[in-house]
């Protein structure tokens, strides 16, 4: 079944219904987020980038991994695949190879996207991958009760780490850019309108996009280090967070309860992993070469 | 000194009183919690331990084969996910006869994802070279890890310990735990026969071997498994006379003059237990076989065993995907393939993803037995 946004936004002009509600599975809402964890905003921003988007809602996908952030894929009523820990990127590849034609968003944690799948996450950013990466990162393995992982700060206690983790993180913006990722971005779960508009960016455009959502995780992670609630995070990242677009992304690592620095910090046109291997094997094999073109256009899949 | 611990709280206060010498692990449902209370006692200076928080499960036990094929005593925990993330790694540790030691909190297998109690995690595993214990209670658990160090050590084995999941890895039960010192005495240092790092006898682990060698360190191998039941059976009795309480390869409970009984691994004998209690007040001449060791397969024990009584039903909590009958069973059917006086066997699947399985439907099973009803070739009990 086809569902144009216009009708979409139709069906909630009665005013008794959660305006996104067209786009969550409303079956599986509840969900099983914790009050206060920053998870549901960032769905509320993607959701909200995919309405504002000129995108037909069954060109887009949704592939998350496990943790927190990976029930996403459950809750979003678009063609979504929740998938094993660490092999969203490989997954959401091969829906993107299968067919080009699809908007392809990987939503998953950064545990899931940087430890476990940290392998996939360089060399989807190496090859270009036309496919678009949200990662919420709340500095910790939340779902499993809280321990530390590549992105916790030095000092920050965790349940692995009652002391304080003493291991040095990864800085996101910088692995995503050095890899090759073609845009990159970091934003908190506070700087909504910047992320709702960052991810409608990223939908429109080709190549590989990044945005690292920096969230709050009231129940283990800030409980652990006597944070406050998601409210008080919150206030954290609005005294603390300074807009740095462009800046070098070397210069965004994260340390403990510090300043966070945010932004837009790369956007830049490179061919994608699709056009490359159509252009050069165009170019190598010459008339006998026919590129794939996706389901779409096979006979018989026409509708 | 009895406590009360949940299963997972019981492995780490085992694996605390081990002290192994590396712990690399990553964490999951339901096992997590195994590693994280060790890592407490890791930065409280309880053990000697190194300890890695590594990228996955595949890091973990690439992790535990360099430290063990060091020399040293070497330890992760895991379930589900991560023990089939670790798949390949598992055969290295089997094939280089690393004893490492790996408690987990059985859980069932996706897809679908599906985060609670089967076996399906760890019989999935069955060919890698592994030893494999079940336990039934969160006791038995911390007993069998205990008992797996030396076992494994004694063999040059790895070993998987199961508690199932949330069933016993979160559930809290009474323990009588051991003295500590008693336990480091009774482990004693491990003594590896051959290690990386003698820098007198330097060796070279993982070659290529090909058609030239390879079968025959594949056959020597799997004689290391097979010989390995007499010496695990010593390191029970062993146990037993030291610590004052034991386990064998199987327990039979009130099977003396059983006609029919119920075989099974895991928590579930727990709810057999009662079925059989219940069954035995009416008259029923019912009993429990349970056994508490997969690898090496007491093939023999379990021909002389069963062979006493005319009708023997066989639950798994796993199945083989059309392997004719669920994993226990195919082998369970194979020991007894030409004996004398082979029972009746029948064949039930129960509890995958952790569906609720109680002593009524542990009752219904034995009772159908008795009545030697054979209603298909596979009763799945309880699916919907």
């Amino acid at each position: 079944m086809k569902h144009t946004n216009s009708q979409a936004d139709r069906q909630i002009a009665d005013g008794k219904h959660h305006p996104l509600e067209p786009y969550l599975r409303m079956d599986r809402i509840p969900h099983i987020w914790c009050s206060t964890c920053g998870l549901g905003t960032c769905l509320n921003s993607f959701l909200t980038a995919v309405r504002n988007s000129a995108i037909p809602r069954e060109n887009i996908a949704v592939v998350s991994g496990i943790g927190c952030t990976g029930r996403t894929a459950g809750y979003v009523n678009l063609d979504s695949f929740h998938t094993t820990h660490g092999r969203a990127i490989p997954f959401a590849t091969g829906l993107k190879l299968a067919n080009p034609e699809l908007t392809v968003v990987v939503i998953s944690g950064d545990g899931d996207l940087v430890a476990i799948g940290g392998n996939h996450f360089i060399h989807a950013a190496r090859r270009n991958m036309d496919i678009n990466i949200i990662c919420v990162n709340n500095f910790n393995y939340a779902m499993t009760g809280g321990q530390f992982g590549p992105t916790t700060p030095e000092t920050a206690r965790t349940t692995t780490a009652p002391y304080g983790s003493f291991e040095h993180p990864f800085n996101l913006p910088f692995l995503a850019d050095s890899c090759g990722a073609t845009y990159v971005a970091r934003w908190t779960a506070l700087h909504v309108r910047h992320l709702t508009a960052s991810i409608g960016e990223a939908l429109e455009r080709r190549g590989f996009s990044f945005i690292e959502v920096i969230s709050p995780c009231p129940t283990v992670y800030a409980r652990r280090n006597r944070l406050g609630t998601g409210l008080d995070l919150l206030q954290f990242y609005h005294d603390n967070s300074v807009i740095k677009n462009g800046i070098d992304t070397r210069e965004c690592d994260i340390r403990f309860q510090e300043q966070l620095i945010i932004g837009k910090f790369v956007d830049e046109e490179k061919t994608t992993f699709h056009d490359t291997m159509t252009g050069y094997l165009k170019d190598a094999v010459g008339e006998k070469y026919v590129p794939y073109v996706g389901p779409m256009e096979m006979p018989g899949n026409g509708d | 000194m009895i406590l009360a611990k949940t299963g997972n709280e019981a492995m780490a206060y085992a694996m605390k009183q081990i002290n192994p010498d590396v712990v690399a692990a990553y964490p999951i449902t339901p096992s997590t919690e195994i590693v994280q209370i060790f890592s407490n006692y890791v930065h409280d200076g309880l053990v000697d331990t190194e300890f890695v928080a590594v990228e996955s499960e595949h890091s973990a036990m690439a992790a535990c084969i360099g430290s063990a094929a060091s020399g040293c005593r070497t330890m992760t925990a895991t379930a589900s996910q991560g023990l089939a993330l670790m798949h390949e790694m598992l055969f290295i540790a089997g094939g280089l006869r690393l004893p490492i030691v790996v408690p987990i909190a059985s859980r069932s297998l996706s897809s679908p994802l599906n985060i609670h109690a089967d076996h399906s995690d760890s019989l999935a595993s069955r060919d890698s070279g592994w030893m494999q214990f079940f336990c039934e209670t969160v006791e038995e658990g911390y007993d069998s890890l205990i008992m797996a160090v030396k076992m494994a050590e004694k063999c040059s084995l790895p070993a998987i310990v199961s508690i199932d999941g949330f069933i016993l890895s979160h559930c809290m039960e009474r323990i009588e735990a051991l003295d500590e010192q008693k336990v480091r005495d009774w482990l004693g240092p491990y003594k590896p026969n051959w290690n990386l790092l003698d820098l007198d006898r330097p060796i070279l682990v993982g070659p290529a071997t090909l058609q030239d060698y390879y079968y025959e360190f594949k056959r020597s191998q799997i004689e290391g498994m097979r010989t390995a039941l007499p010496k695990v059976q010593e390191v029970m009795a062993d146990f037993e006379k030291t610590f004052g309480r034991g386990y064998g390869v199987l327990e039979e409970y009130r099977c003396e003059d059983a006609e029919a009984v119920a075989l099974l691994m895991g928590s579930a004998s727990g709810d057999m237990r009662q079925a059989v209690d219940r069954l035995r007040e009416q008259g029923g001449k019912v009993g429990m076989v349970k056994l508490r060791v997969f690898r090496p397969l007491p093939h023999e024990l379990l021909r002389k065993t069963l062979t006493r009584f005319k009708t023997v039903a066989v639950l798994d909590r796993a199945d083989s995907v059309n392997s004719f009958v669920g994993p226990l069973y195919n082998e369970v059917a194979a020991s007894l393939y030409g004996a004398e006086n082979q029972p009746e066997l029948l064949s039930y699947v129960f509890g995958l993803g952790g569906k609720e399985f109680s002593p009524d439907d542990a009752a219904r099973i034995l009772e159908g037995a008795l009545a030697g009803r054979k209603d298909e070739t596979v009763t799945y009990v309880g699916v919907r």
